[in-house]
């Protein structure tokens, strides 16, 4: 705008920028970053290749090597193929394990400096972390989707109509994003990427393997089964089996109705608790 | 420069930052005055890195006041960052993302359109000379592309004020010449900048005002001329034969009554309080002793001068500094490992 011969190339300040988020600009902001979350597991071929192999290694290893011998321990329901057992419980389990990005995702974005960019902008900050548990979510349905279509292809039928089957993985996925939010609290407590690897998997791994995700529980010394029955897993695990594969494949005393309305209580309140938690956390964790 | 009319940019009143027993900031005190570069220059540890956290709004500090482009930081941080750019001290740019991304990802994020933030994110990629690179993953980039990337990022929201920590550390020397070149042409556009620095020659080309911090403190202000009148008198270097270089140590020190400071090579140096009837004296002793310099100059204190005076110890005394001054290119996986260790 002058009569200097070099161009103002440069921009100038800019005054018109926002300074209060509006509802509008927080769903904006969680959108951006959602996208931004949902690359990264795209583009980052050792994320891409860990999300899909790892689920259908489980699945293929699980039916073939420990099928022939588990099928005749199974209810009726499961007509013998240990896959129609399995396939609800692995979907519970890669859920579980898929939530553990949550926290390898975050330590990643504090360690290289990114979420201290993103605390400099004037943007709304409950978008780090509802983008972040939004893009585990997206990604975790696309990878129970893989797995399912590799399921129906080796054989996996469920036994009930689809829309049950439907409500099956709709409540397995929403398990995987409450556990998102305790994936979240752990990443901000340990903060190194590395640190959180194994700090997502040891409590993890206890608690899928001590649960109906596998095997039914009967077989399990008492003190185990007490834990394993009360064990969100376990019902989360059984309610999505009633659901697939019909009520037989509950034990004695168990019925689809209660063991629904229990996942969806903790669903709820791991939901809630974890997500307070993981807001404290944050901000502890930058300040 | 109208100095005292205008509102400062930038106002820093006694803060104190400290981490468990680790007094980062310790009483800061600043003035800026808008349209300028303003450098502050302090060793390892002196807390650089932790005001400008304070100033853009990432730490909260324990004591004092903080105003930014008139906002008070810490009453308003969100008004506060619709003013601020900040580079930090490594480039927080995502690999995953090609160069244009990552610009208007942080255009949305300052909240624009998708179509403002894709027009200015090719405005700000062509300036910065990225445009042909931008289509690429940033995993593909080198280090000083990152960096400029990660400026570029910054200036999207076009800031009134930016934060640039240790901007040029780790970067080529043309690389670096091209930031300076950009960085006054940011001061020309009317934005202010404030940056922190190890490199001397860095604060003298660019500062139209210079702070020294050093433990939490700003220990000395003012102008590049300012700081090195503060210091004192002028230096008398020279350079001997290697053969003489004894005889004209003691020489030196006997006709001037002061120290001699043997810099390594042939190179000799030593206070001159009284300028060129100094040099005289010297070049007659010298004379007498039948010693011939092959060079000597008289020399006002250089920045390094300033920074020995008032931090006690050489610019970049530690070795990690010295391998960067020596050498900024090959800084880059050092200061790395330096910085993330700290960010805890
Ligand atoms: N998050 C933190 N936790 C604990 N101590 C910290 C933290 N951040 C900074 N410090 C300490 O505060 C002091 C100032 O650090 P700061 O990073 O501000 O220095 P700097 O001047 O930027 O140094 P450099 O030139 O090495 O970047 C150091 O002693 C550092 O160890
Ligand atoms: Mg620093």
């Amino acid at each position: 705008m002058s009569t200097t011969t070099e161009p103002a190339r440069l921009p100038t300040p800019d005054r018109a920028l926002r300074e209060r988020a509006t509802f509008a600009s927080t769903v904006g902001d969680t959108w951006v970053l959602t996208k931004r979350n949902l690359l990264r597991n795209v583009r980052l071929p050792q994320v891409l290749l860990f999300s899909t192999v790892q689920p259908i290694m489980f699945l293929l290893l699980f039916t073939y090597v420990f099928g022939g011998a588990i099928g005749q321990a199974l209810p009726p329901v499961a007509e013998g193929e240990y896959i129609n057992w399995l396939m609800p419980g692995l979907l519970v389990q890669i859920s579980v394990f898929g939530a553990g990005q949550t926290a390898i995702g975050l330590t990643d974005d504090l360690s290289k400096g990114v979420i201290d960019r993103f605390r400099s902008l004037p943007m709304a900050r409950s978008a780090v972390l509802a983008g972040r548990t939004f893009a585990d979510l997206g990604r975790n349905s696309a990878v129970v989707t893989l797995m399912m279509l590799v399921g129906f292809l080796i054989g996996f039928r469920y036994q009930t109509s689809f829309l049950r089957f439907l409500a099956g993985v709709a409540l397995g996925l929403a398990f995987a994003y409450s556990l998102s939010w305790v994936m979240a609290v752990i990443g901000l407590y340990v903060k190194d990427p590395e640190a959180a690897q194994s700090a997502v998997f040891l409590p993890v791994f206890p608690l899928v393997f001590a649960s109906s995700v596998f095997l039914p529980t009967e077989t399990m010394p008492d003190w185990l089964r007490v834990f394993a029955d009360n064990q969100p897993i376990t019902t989360v695990t059984n309610a999505l089996r009633a659901l697939m594969l019909g009520e037989g494949a509950l034990r004695e005393g168990q019925v689809l109705s209660s063991q629904l309305l229990i996942s969806l209580g903790w669903i709820v309140s791991i939901t809630l608790v974890f997500s307070l938690l993981a807001i404290r956390a944050y901000r502890r964790a930058v300040d | 420069m109208t100095s005292g009319a205008v509102d400062p940019i930038i106002e820093v009143q006694g803060v104190v930052r400290a981490f468990g027993d680790v007094r980062a900031l310790d009483g800061v005190d600043l003035v800026v005055e808008p349209g300028i570069v303003y450098a502050l220059l302090g060793p390892n540890g002196a807390g650089k890195t932790t005001l400008i956290r304070v100033l853009a709004t990432l730490l909260r500090p324990d004591r004092g006041s903080v105003r930014v482009a008139g906002v008070d930081v810490v009453a308003d941080p969100n008004a506060a960052r619709a003013r601020i750019g900040l580079a930090g001290q490594f480039a927080a740019v995502d690999a995953f993302l090609t160069g244009r991304e990552n610009v208007e990802m942080v255009g949305r994020l300052y909240g624009l359109s998708a179509r403002d933030a894709r027009r200015r994110a090719d405005d700000v990629l062509e300036r910065i000379g990225l445009t042909r690179d931008a289509g690429r993953q940033v995993g593909t980039y080198s280090g000083g592309m990152r960096r400029r990337l990660d400026l570029a990022a910054s200036l999207v929201g076009r800031p009134q004020v930016m934060f640039l920590d240790e901007p040029t550390t780790g970067i080529d020397p043309r690389t670096r010449l091209e930031l300076w070149d950009l960085i006054e042409d940011l001061v020309a556009a009317g934005t202010s900048v404030l940056l922190t620095t190890q490199y001397l020659d860095e604060a003298d080309r660019l500062a139209a005002r210079i702070g020294v911090i050093d433990r939490g403190v700003v220990v000395q202000e003012g102008t590049a001329d300012e700081l090195k009148d503060a210091v004192g008198g002028s230096v008398l270097e020279l350079v001997v034969p290697d053969e003489d270089r004894v005889t004209a140590v003691e020489t030196i020190s006997s006709a001037t009554g002061e120290e001699v400071a043997e810099l390594g090579g042939r190179r000799l140096r030593v206070a001159a309080r009284e300028g060129s009837r100094t040099l005289l004296e010297v070049v007659r002793a010298l004379d007498a002793a039948g010693v011939e310099a092959d060079d000597i100059g008289l020399h006002r204190p250089s920045l390094d001068d300033v920074f020995l005076a008032v931090t006690g110890e050489p610019a970049g005394s530690d070795l990690e500094a010295d391998r960067e001054l020596a050498d900024p290119a090959a800084a880059t996986a050092g200061s790395g490992g330096r910085g993330r260790g700290r960010r805890r």
